[in-house]
Protein backbone atom coordinates (compact mmCIF):
# COMPACT_ATOMS: atom_id res chain seq x y z
CA UNK A 1 0.00 0.00 0.00
CA UNK A 2 1.12 3.59 -0.77
CA UNK A 3 -0.07 6.48 0.63
CA UNK A 4 0.64 10.15 -0.53
CA UNK A 5 0.14 12.87 2.16
CA UNK A 6 0.50 16.42 1.68
CA UNK A 7 0.72 19.48 3.95
CA UNK A 8 -0.75 22.81 3.12
CA UNK A 9 -3.74 20.81 1.40
CA UNK A 10 -6.87 21.70 1.99
CA UNK A 11 -7.69 18.27 3.34
CA UNK A 12 -6.44 17.93 6.63
CA UNK A 13 -4.39 15.07 6.62
CA UNK A 14 -5.86 12.36 8.26
CA UNK A 15 -8.57 13.12 5.76
CA UNK A 16 -6.04 12.41 2.97
CA UNK A 17 -5.09 8.97 4.82
CA UNK A 18 -8.63 8.09 5.34
CA UNK A 19 -9.60 8.46 1.50
CA UNK A 20 -6.24 7.07 0.22
CA UNK A 21 -7.54 4.10 2.40
CA UNK A 22 -10.64 3.92 1.16
CA UNK A 23 -9.54 4.23 -2.44
CA UNK A 24 -6.84 0.53 -1.81
CA UNK A 25 -9.41 -0.70 -0.94
CA UNK A 26 -12.20 -0.32 -3.53
CA UNK A 27 -9.97 -1.19 -5.64
CA UNK A 28 -9.09 -4.43 -4.34
CA UNK A 29 -5.37 -3.25 -3.68
CA UNK A 30 -6.28 -4.64 0.29
CA UNK A 31 -8.60 -7.58 0.66
CA UNK A 32 -11.07 -8.45 3.19
CA UNK A 33 -9.50 -9.41 6.08
CA UNK A 34 -5.74 -7.70 5.60
CA UNK A 35 -4.30 -6.06 8.01
CA UNK A 36 -3.30 -2.16 7.51
CA UNK A 37 0.20 -1.03 8.83
CA UNK A 38 0.15 0.05 12.39
CA UNK A 39 -0.49 3.29 13.55
CA UNK A 40 3.13 3.64 14.42
CA UNK A 41 4.77 2.17 11.28
CA UNK A 42 2.20 4.66 9.03
CA UNK A 43 3.29 7.48 11.02
CA UNK A 44 6.92 6.99 10.88
CA UNK A 45 6.46 5.71 6.88
CA UNK A 46 4.70 9.27 6.16
CA UNK A 47 7.10 11.23 9.00
CA UNK A 48 3.63 12.44 10.84
CA UNK A 49 2.22 12.80 14.39
CA UNK A 50 0.76 8.96 14.96
CA UNK A 51 -2.25 11.17 16.79
CA UNK A 52 -3.35 12.06 13.15
CA UNK A 53 -2.56 8.33 12.11
CA UNK A 54 -5.27 7.04 14.73
CA UNK A 55 -7.79 9.39 14.09
CA UNK A 56 -8.00 8.27 10.57
CA UNK A 57 -8.00 4.95 11.83
CA UNK A 58 -10.96 5.70 14.11
CA UNK A 59 -12.66 7.42 11.02
CA UNK A 60 -12.55 4.25 9.13
CA UNK A 61 -13.49 1.84 11.83
CA UNK A 62 -16.88 4.32 12.58
CA UNK A 63 -17.36 4.38 8.79
CA UNK A 64 -16.95 0.03 9.00
CA UNK A 65 -14.39 -0.17 6.43
CA UNK A 66 -11.94 -1.35 9.07
CA UNK A 67 -12.10 -3.25 12.56
CA UNK A 68 -9.78 -3.48 15.31
CA UNK A 69 -8.82 -6.21 17.46
CA UNK A 70 -6.95 -5.65 20.43
CA UNK A 71 -3.24 -7.25 19.55
CA UNK A 72 -4.55 -8.07 15.93
CA UNK A 73 -4.53 -4.06 15.00
CA UNK A 74 -6.61 -2.96 12.22
CA UNK A 75 -7.55 -5.33 8.91
CA UNK A 76 -10.65 -4.54 6.74
CA UNK A 77 -13.90 -5.46 6.73
CA UNK A 78 -16.77 -7.61 4.98
CA UNK A 79 -18.33 -4.70 3.13
CA UNK A 80 -21.74 -4.20 5.02
CA UNK A 81 -24.29 -1.54 5.39
CA UNK A 82 -23.80 0.99 8.47
CA UNK A 83 -25.93 3.29 7.11
CA UNK A 84 -29.56 3.13 8.12
CA UNK A 85 -32.62 2.74 5.13
CA UNK A 86 -33.20 6.48 4.67
CA UNK A 87 -29.48 7.58 5.14
CA UNK A 88 -28.89 4.80 2.58
CA UNK A 89 -30.85 6.52 -0.14
CA UNK A 90 -30.39 10.32 0.69
CA UNK A 91 -26.38 9.49 0.00
CA UNK A 92 -27.51 7.80 -3.32
CA UNK A 93 -29.87 10.42 -4.43
CA UNK A 94 -27.10 12.87 -3.67
CA UNK A 95 -25.04 10.89 -6.18
CA UNK A 96 -27.47 10.89 -8.34
CA UNK A 97 -28.15 14.55 -8.09
CA UNK A 98 -24.46 15.60 -9.31
CA UNK A 99 -24.61 12.90 -12.23
CA UNK A 100 -27.81 14.11 -13.79
CA UNK A 101 -26.80 17.56 -13.38
CA UNK A 102 -23.76 16.74 -15.35
CA UNK A 103 -25.54 14.86 -18.15
CA UNK A 104 -27.89 17.65 -18.43
CA UNK A 105 -25.05 20.22 -18.43
CA UNK A 106 -23.99 18.11 -21.46
CA UNK A 107 -27.23 17.24 -23.19
CA UNK A 108 -27.65 13.77 -22.70
CA UNK A 109 -30.95 12.56 -23.06
CA UNK A 110 -32.36 10.53 -19.75
CA UNK A 111 -32.17 6.90 -21.38
CA UNK A 112 -28.91 7.73 -23.02
CA UNK A 113 -27.21 8.15 -19.51
CA UNK A 114 -29.39 5.30 -18.14
CA UNK A 115 -27.84 3.11 -20.63
CA UNK A 116 -24.93 4.06 -19.76
CA UNK A 117 -25.39 4.10 -16.00
CA UNK A 118 -26.82 0.25 -15.83
CA UNK A 119 -23.71 -0.61 -18.82
CA UNK A 120 -21.22 0.52 -15.76
CA UNK A 121 -22.98 -0.80 -13.26
CA UNK A 122 -22.85 -4.39 -14.59
CA UNK A 123 -19.27 -4.16 -15.85
CA UNK A 124 -18.08 -2.97 -12.23
CA UNK A 125 -20.64 -5.93 -10.56
CA UNK A 126 -18.78 -8.38 -12.96
CA UNK A 127 -15.44 -7.10 -12.10
CA UNK A 128 -15.48 -6.15 -8.40
CA UNK A 129 -11.93 -4.71 -8.07
CA UNK A 130 -13.35 -1.38 -9.89
CA UNK A 131 -16.26 -0.95 -7.99
CA UNK A 132 -16.43 0.59 -4.57
CA UNK B 1 3.04 12.91 37.72
CA UNK B 2 0.77 15.89 36.45
CA UNK B 3 -0.37 15.61 32.65
CA UNK B 4 0.44 18.88 32.24
CA UNK B 5 4.45 19.10 31.31
CA UNK B 6 4.03 22.73 30.51
CA UNK B 7 1.57 25.67 32.21
CA UNK B 8 1.69 29.45 32.07
CA UNK B 9 -0.90 31.43 33.87
CA UNK B 10 -0.70 35.54 33.90
CA UNK B 11 2.34 35.07 32.43
CA UNK B 12 3.68 38.63 31.07
CA UNK B 13 7.34 40.28 30.40
CA UNK B 14 7.94 43.79 29.79
CA UNK B 15 11.52 45.27 28.21
CA UNK B 16 11.43 48.95 29.71
CA UNK B 17 7.76 49.91 29.09
CA UNK B 18 6.90 47.90 26.01
CA UNK B 19 4.86 45.29 27.05
CA UNK B 20 6.41 42.05 24.78
CA UNK B 21 4.27 38.82 26.66
CA UNK B 22 1.32 40.04 28.00
CA UNK B 23 -0.65 38.61 30.22
CA UNK B 24 -0.66 34.80 28.65
CA UNK B 25 -2.01 31.35 29.61
CA UNK B 26 -1.63 28.31 27.99
CA UNK B 27 -0.94 24.50 28.99
CA UNK B 28 0.91 21.59 27.50
CA UNK B 29 -0.04 18.03 28.12
CA UNK B 30 2.31 15.60 28.42
CA UNK B 31 2.90 13.60 25.34
CA UNK B 32 1.88 16.02 22.86
CA UNK B 33 4.12 17.60 20.03
CA UNK B 34 3.09 21.17 20.30
CA UNK B 35 4.25 23.65 17.42
CA UNK B 36 4.36 27.46 18.34
CA UNK B 37 3.48 29.93 15.73
CA UNK B 38 3.63 33.86 15.79
CA UNK B 39 5.55 36.32 13.51
CA UNK B 40 9.00 37.43 14.47
CA UNK B 41 8.74 39.82 17.41
CA UNK B 42 5.69 38.40 18.95
CA UNK B 43 7.03 37.27 21.94
CA UNK B 44 7.85 33.90 21.20
CA UNK B 45 11.53 33.26 22.08
CA UNK B 46 11.11 35.59 25.48
CA UNK B 47 7.68 33.28 26.58
CA UNK B 48 10.41 30.10 25.67
CA UNK B 49 13.27 31.68 27.89
CA UNK B 50 10.52 32.61 30.11
CA UNK B 51 9.48 28.69 30.42
CA UNK B 52 13.24 27.74 31.23
CA UNK B 53 14.16 29.97 33.45
CA UNK B 54 16.41 32.06 31.22
CA UNK B 55 14.80 34.90 32.07
CA UNK B 56 11.99 35.81 34.67
CA UNK B 57 8.62 37.06 34.07
CA UNK B 58 7.67 40.23 35.15
CA UNK B 59 4.52 39.08 36.47
CA UNK B 60 2.02 35.58 36.24
CA UNK B 61 4.49 32.38 36.68
CA UNK B 62 5.50 29.65 34.51
CA UNK B 63 6.13 25.71 35.03
CA UNK B 64 7.65 22.98 33.45
CA UNK B 65 7.64 19.50 34.39
CA UNK B 66 5.43 20.93 37.16
CA UNK B 67 8.10 22.90 39.28
CA UNK B 68 8.19 26.84 38.57
CA UNK B 69 10.52 27.62 36.08
CA UNK B 70 12.28 30.31 38.46
CA UNK B 71 13.13 27.54 40.77
CA UNK B 72 14.94 24.82 38.32
CA UNK B 73 17.61 22.94 40.19
CA UNK B 74 20.38 21.45 38.34
CA UNK B 75 19.03 17.91 38.14
CA UNK B 76 15.25 19.54 36.93
CA UNK B 77 16.90 21.26 33.93
CA UNK B 78 18.81 17.84 32.74
CA UNK B 79 15.21 16.79 32.81
CA UNK B 80 14.68 19.43 29.44
CA UNK B 81 16.28 19.42 26.62
CA UNK B 82 16.47 23.22 25.09
CA UNK B 83 18.14 24.07 22.09
CA UNK B 84 18.59 28.08 21.23
CA UNK B 85 17.16 29.51 18.20
CA UNK B 86 20.53 29.77 15.67
CA UNK B 87 21.74 26.51 16.79
CA UNK B 88 24.98 27.96 18.59
CA UNK B 89 27.75 25.90 18.83
CA UNK B 90 31.31 26.76 19.22
CA UNK B 91 32.68 26.95 16.24
CA UNK B 92 36.90 25.55 16.63
CA UNK B 93 35.70 22.67 18.36
CA UNK B 94 35.20 19.34 16.53
CA UNK B 95 31.87 17.13 16.77
CA UNK B 96 33.19 15.04 18.87
CA UNK B 97 34.37 17.69 21.40
CA UNK B 98 31.18 19.12 21.15
CA UNK B 99 29.82 16.01 22.50
CA UNK B 100 31.98 16.13 25.55
CA UNK B 101 31.60 19.08 26.46
CA UNK B 102 27.71 18.61 26.55
CA UNK B 103 27.46 15.30 27.62
CA UNK B 104 29.99 16.13 31.16
CA UNK B 105 27.03 18.62 32.11
CA UNK B 106 24.35 15.84 32.20
CA UNK B 107 23.75 12.67 34.52
CA UNK B 108 22.68 10.54 31.58
CA UNK B 109 23.78 10.56 28.25
CA UNK B 110 22.84 8.49 25.37
CA UNK B 111 25.99 8.47 22.98
CA UNK B 112 24.26 6.02 20.58
CA UNK B 113 21.55 7.91 20.01
CA UNK B 114 24.27 10.86 19.65
CA UNK B 115 25.42 8.98 16.68
CA UNK B 116 22.58 8.25 14.85
CA UNK B 117 21.15 11.45 14.90
CA UNK B 118 24.36 13.11 13.36
CA UNK B 119 24.35 10.06 11.14
CA UNK B 120 20.86 10.93 9.72
CA UNK B 121 22.40 14.74 9.04
CA UNK B 122 25.10 13.15 7.47
CA UNK B 123 27.65 14.27 9.77
CA UNK B 124 30.94 12.16 11.19
CA UNK B 125 32.43 12.83 14.79
CA UNK B 126 35.83 13.97 13.02
CA UNK B 127 33.97 17.48 11.41
CA UNK B 128 35.10 20.89 12.57
CA UNK B 129 31.96 22.80 13.70
CA UNK B 130 33.46 25.63 11.31
CA UNK B 131 32.86 22.97 8.60
CA UNK B 132 29.22 22.03 9.07
CA UNK B 133 26.48 23.34 6.55
CA UNK B 134 23.26 25.30 8.28
CA UNK B 135 21.37 21.78 8.51
CA UNK B 136 24.29 20.29 9.83
CA UNK B 137 24.84 22.53 12.88
CA UNK B 138 20.84 21.70 13.23
CA UNK B 139 21.36 18.41 13.16
CA UNK B 140 24.56 18.49 16.07
CA UNK B 141 22.81 20.96 17.96
CA UNK B 142 19.33 18.70 17.99
CA UNK B 143 21.83 15.50 18.79
CA UNK B 144 23.43 17.51 21.65
CA UNK B 145 19.65 18.44 22.59
CA UNK B 146 18.20 15.15 22.85
CA UNK B 147 21.41 12.46 24.28
CA UNK B 148 20.70 13.78 27.58
CA UNK B 149 17.39 11.75 27.32
CA UNK B 150 15.33 14.85 28.05
CA UNK B 151 11.45 14.20 29.48
CA UNK B 152 10.87 17.72 28.11
CA UNK B 153 12.35 19.13 24.89
CA UNK B 154 11.87 22.80 23.95
CA UNK B 155 13.37 23.90 20.66
CA UNK B 156 13.35 27.29 19.48
CA UNK B 157 13.05 27.73 15.95
CA UNK B 158 14.89 24.40 14.82
CA UNK B 159 13.84 24.15 11.42
CA UNK B 160 15.32 27.31 10.61
CA UNK B 161 17.19 27.64 7.51
CA UNK B 162 17.24 24.16 6.43
CA UNK B 163 16.70 22.52 2.92
CA UNK B 164 13.82 19.62 2.30
CA UNK B 165 16.28 16.52 3.16
CA UNK B 166 17.29 18.08 6.44
CA UNK B 167 14.05 19.08 7.62
CA UNK B 168 12.84 15.67 6.93
CA UNK B 169 15.67 14.54 9.14
CA UNK B 170 14.19 17.01 11.88
CA UNK B 171 11.32 15.87 11.72
CA UNK B 172 11.95 12.11 11.68
CA UNK B 173 14.03 12.99 14.61
CA UNK B 174 11.88 14.77 16.60
CA UNK B 175 8.73 12.10 16.29
CA UNK B 176 10.63 9.60 16.83
CA UNK B 177 12.10 10.99 19.91
CA UNK B 178 8.89 12.02 21.31
CA UNK B 179 7.48 8.32 21.00
CA UNK B 180 10.52 6.78 22.56
CA UNK B 181 9.19 7.38 25.94
CA UNK B 182 6.70 9.78 27.84
CA UNK B 183 8.32 12.94 26.56
CA UNK B 184 6.78 16.36 25.72
CA UNK B 185 8.09 18.40 22.61
CA UNK B 186 7.28 22.40 22.40
CA UNK B 187 8.66 23.98 18.87
CA UNK B 188 8.55 27.16 17.82
CA UNK B 189 8.38 27.23 13.69
CA UNK B 190 7.09 29.66 10.54
CA UNK B 191 7.51 26.47 8.63
CA UNK B 192 2.90 25.63 8.47
CA UNK B 193 3.38 22.37 6.56
CA UNK B 194 6.43 20.70 8.92
CA UNK B 195 4.01 21.89 12.13
CA UNK B 196 1.11 20.46 10.34
CA UNK B 197 2.64 17.20 9.36
CA UNK B 198 4.20 16.67 13.26
CA UNK B 199 2.60 18.70 15.88
CA UNK B 200 -0.82 17.63 17.65
CA UNK B 201 -1.38 20.65 19.29
CA UNK B 202 -1.19 24.63 18.01
CA UNK B 203 -0.53 27.37 19.90
CA UNK B 204 -0.18 31.17 18.05
CA UNK B 205 0.64 33.84 19.81
CA UNK B 206 -0.33 37.61 18.02
CA UNK B 207 1.50 40.46 19.47
CA UNK B 208 2.15 39.10 22.96
CA UNK B 209 -0.62 37.09 23.24
CA UNK B 210 -2.29 33.45 22.76
CA UNK B 211 -4.86 34.02 20.36
CA UNK B 212 -4.72 29.67 19.67
CA UNK B 213 -4.33 27.21 22.51
CA UNK B 214 -5.73 24.08 20.53
CA UNK B 215 -5.58 20.42 19.22
CA UNK B 216 -4.33 20.90 15.56
CA UNK B 217 -7.34 18.81 14.44
CA UNK B 218 -9.68 21.17 15.72
CA UNK B 219 -8.35 23.98 14.07
CA UNK B 220 -8.95 22.86 10.83
CA UNK B 221 -12.29 21.67 11.95
CA UNK B 222 -13.31 24.78 12.97
CA UNK B 223 -11.73 27.60 10.99
CA UNK B 224 -13.34 27.95 7.26
CA UNK B 225 -12.90 30.56 4.90
CA UNK B 226 -16.00 32.32 3.11
CA UNK B 227 -16.10 34.33 -0.10
CA UNK B 228 -18.16 37.33 0.13
CA UNK B 229 -19.06 40.70 -2.51
CA UNK B 230 -19.19 43.83 -0.49
CA UNK B 231 -19.00 47.06 -1.54
CA UNK B 232 -16.25 49.98 -0.60
CA UNK B 233 -17.38 49.71 3.33
CA UNK B 234 -15.10 47.44 5.33
CA UNK B 235 -16.07 48.71 8.42
CA UNK B 236 -19.09 46.79 8.12
CA UNK B 237 -16.79 43.79 8.91
CA UNK B 238 -16.50 44.30 12.75
CA UNK B 239 -20.09 43.08 12.62
CA UNK B 240 -19.18 39.57 11.58
CA UNK B 241 -19.12 37.55 14.88
CA UNK B 242 -16.09 35.14 15.33
CA UNK B 243 -14.41 37.00 12.29
CA UNK B 244 -10.86 35.76 12.32
CA UNK B 245 -8.99 37.64 8.98
CA UNK B 246 -10.71 39.52 5.80
CA UNK B 247 -8.79 39.70 2.85
CA UNK B 248 -10.09 41.73 -0.46
CA UNK B 249 -9.30 40.64 -3.65
CA UNK B 250 -10.87 42.39 -6.26
CA UNK B 251 -14.56 42.94 -5.50
CA UNK B 252 -14.51 40.42 -3.50
CA UNK B 253 -13.04 39.59 0.13
CA UNK B 254 -11.91 36.64 1.68
CA UNK B 255 -13.34 35.91 5.22
CA UNK B 256 -11.48 33.59 7.44
CA UNK B 257 -13.93 32.60 10.27
CA UNK B 258 -13.98 30.55 13.32
CA UNK B 259 -17.24 28.04 14.60
CA UNK B 260 -19.45 29.51 11.58
CA UNK B 261 -23.62 29.45 12.38
CA UNK B 262 -26.26 30.85 11.69
CA UNK B 263 -25.72 33.93 13.60
CA UNK B 264 -22.62 34.29 10.56
CA UNK B 265 -24.59 33.79 8.22
CA UNK B 266 -27.21 36.39 9.16
CA UNK B 267 -24.71 39.18 9.73
CA UNK B 268 -22.85 38.43 6.73
CA UNK B 269 -27.01 39.04 5.29
CA UNK B 270 -27.25 41.99 7.17
CA UNK B 271 -24.54 43.43 5.76
CA UNK B 272 -25.33 42.83 2.34
CA UNK B 273 -22.58 40.46 1.48
CA UNK B 274 -23.58 37.62 -0.86
CA UNK B 275 -23.03 34.45 0.10
CA UNK B 276 -20.60 33.36 -2.43
CA UNK B 277 -18.88 30.24 -1.23
CA UNK B 278 -17.97 28.47 1.92
CA UNK B 279 -14.66 26.04 2.09
CA UNK B 280 -13.42 24.64 5.20
CA UNK B 281 -9.66 26.46 5.44
CA UNK B 282 -6.67 24.17 5.13
CA UNK B 283 -4.34 24.08 8.03
CA UNK B 284 -1.92 26.98 6.51
CA UNK B 285 -4.85 29.37 5.61
CA UNK B 286 -6.13 29.16 9.53
CA UNK B 287 -2.86 29.92 10.69
CA UNK B 288 -2.02 32.59 8.63
CA UNK B 289 -5.77 33.98 9.28
CA UNK B 290 -4.83 34.37 12.42
CA UNK B 291 -0.91 35.56 12.23
CA UNK B 292 -2.16 38.20 9.66
CA UNK B 293 -4.67 39.58 12.32
CA UNK B 294 -4.56 43.18 12.49
CA UNK B 295 -7.53 44.12 14.43
CA UNK B 296 -7.99 43.92 18.34
CA UNK B 297 -6.27 40.98 19.84
CA UNK B 298 -9.23 39.36 21.53
CA UNK B 299 -8.95 35.44 21.97
CA UNK B 300 -11.25 33.00 19.57
CA UNK B 301 -9.62 30.01 20.89
CA UNK B 302 -9.17 29.78 24.84
CA UNK B 303 -8.53 26.46 26.58
CA UNK B 304 -12.19 27.24 28.25
CA UNK B 305 -13.62 26.44 25.04
CA UNK B 306 -14.35 23.66 23.80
Amino acid sequence: MRIRIVAGSSAPIYKQIVDAIRRTIATGELAVGETLPSVRQLAKELVINPNTVAKAYAELVQSGLVETQAGRGFFVTKRRCVYSKTERMRRLDESIQSLIGQAIAMDFTPDEALDRVRELFEKALRNPSHSN
Amino acid sequence: MSEIAIEASGLTRYYGSKPIVRQIDFAVPRGSVTGLLGLNGTGKTTTIRILVGLLAPTRGRSAVLGIDSQQLSPSDRARIGFAVEGHFLYNWMSVAACERFQSGTFPRWDSRLFRDTIDRFGISLDTKVSQLSRGQRAGVSLALTLSSLPELLILDDPALGLDPVNRRALNETILEFVQSGDRTALLSSHLLDDVERIADRILIMVNGRIAVDCPLESLVDRVSCCTVELDDDTTKLGQIPRLIHARRVGKRCVLTLVDFDSQTQDALQRIGGENLSRNPAAFDEAAIAYLSRSRGSESFFTPSQP
